[in-house]
């Protein structure tokens, strides 16, 4: 059972990477595909200076939920990939760590187009 | 009072704050907080009940959250909450998995190859592909400073 602690933190952390996001689009032209894009990245540069880990205990899922911990979760899994493999692993250590949710909202994104009816676009 | 459309369009643009930014930034806050410590009830949910560890509960609660986009998305719901939500929705894992999700059912009428097969990458692909480079970079940084 996670602490209180934790509770509050993920809230306060997972609202505020939303904030910073929702600024972004009200007050620059990025896009939301840009921003993603933006997070991803930045999440992998918090992961490979270590700096995400301690969001991570901190908050919990206010840290692994927000896109920027998919990034952090791809600087973890090349590290650990290329402590484990050397050369390699930099090349298998980062679609490793993203496996999980990519093939997730594949699957599951096929799967509803195959159920649901769209609304196509003009 | 009795006025057409456009009056009450412009009536409101008058009385309305300059920006909305702040109160979008509230809305972001907290749809984007409350979808955190949903993740964060699930994640103890996995830990009780499973025997992963912490980065496998963690994997399990984004899953989850993927599939019930999925489902959201799929039933037109998750549109009615973005629209409120902004940033809350687009940050966590759920934006991504809308962005995923939602071109794959809007061009199903293309073709399961061309059509989903190529557009459910549409927004994912640059994200992983971003994630991907990033994460080759700090890899090739990690491989050099490891030789020497």
């Amino acid at each position: 059972m996670s602490s209180i602690s934790t509770y509050i933190f993920a809230f306060l952390v997972g609202g505020a990477f939303c904030i910073i996001a929702q600024i972004l689009i009200d007050k620059t032209a990025l896009t939301p595909a840009r921003i993603l894009v933006l997070y991803v990245s930045a999440g992998v540069l918090l992961g490979a200076l270590g700096w995400y880990d301690p969001i991570k205990r901190l908050a919990g899922c206010g840290a692994t939920v927000p896109l920027c911990g998919f990034g952090a979760g791809i600087a973890s899994g090349i590290k650990k990939a290329v402590g484990e493999d050397g050369f390699l692993g930099i090349f298998r250590g980062g679609f490793t760590a993203a496996a999980a949710g990519c093939a997730a909202a594949l699957v599951f994104g096929y799967i509803a187009a195959l159920i649901f009816k769209g609304k196509p676009k003009r | 009072m009795d006025i057409n459309k456009q009056e009450y369009k412009k009536l409101v643009k008058k009385t309305a704050p300059p920006s909305p930014v702040f109160k979008n930034c509230i809305f972001a806050f907290l749809f984007g907080g409350a979808i955190c410590t949903f993740g964060q009830l699930l994640f103890d949910f996995y830990s009780a009940v499973t025997d992963y560890d912490k980065d496998g509960c963690y994997t399990l609660v984004s899953i989850t959250i993927i599939f019930i986009t999925a489902f959201l998305t799929g039933i037109g719901v998750f549109d009615n909450i973005a629209k409120h939500a902004g940033a809350g929705t687009l940050v966590p894992v759920t934006g991504f998995a809308n962005s995923v999700v939602s071109p794959a059912i809007d061009t199903k009428a293309e073709g399961l190859v061309l059509g989903v097969g190529a557009k459910i990458f549409t927004v994912s692909g640059p994200v992983i592909l971003y994630g991907i480079l990033s994460g080759t970079l700090y890899g090739v940084i990690l491989w050099i400073v490891q030789l020497i």
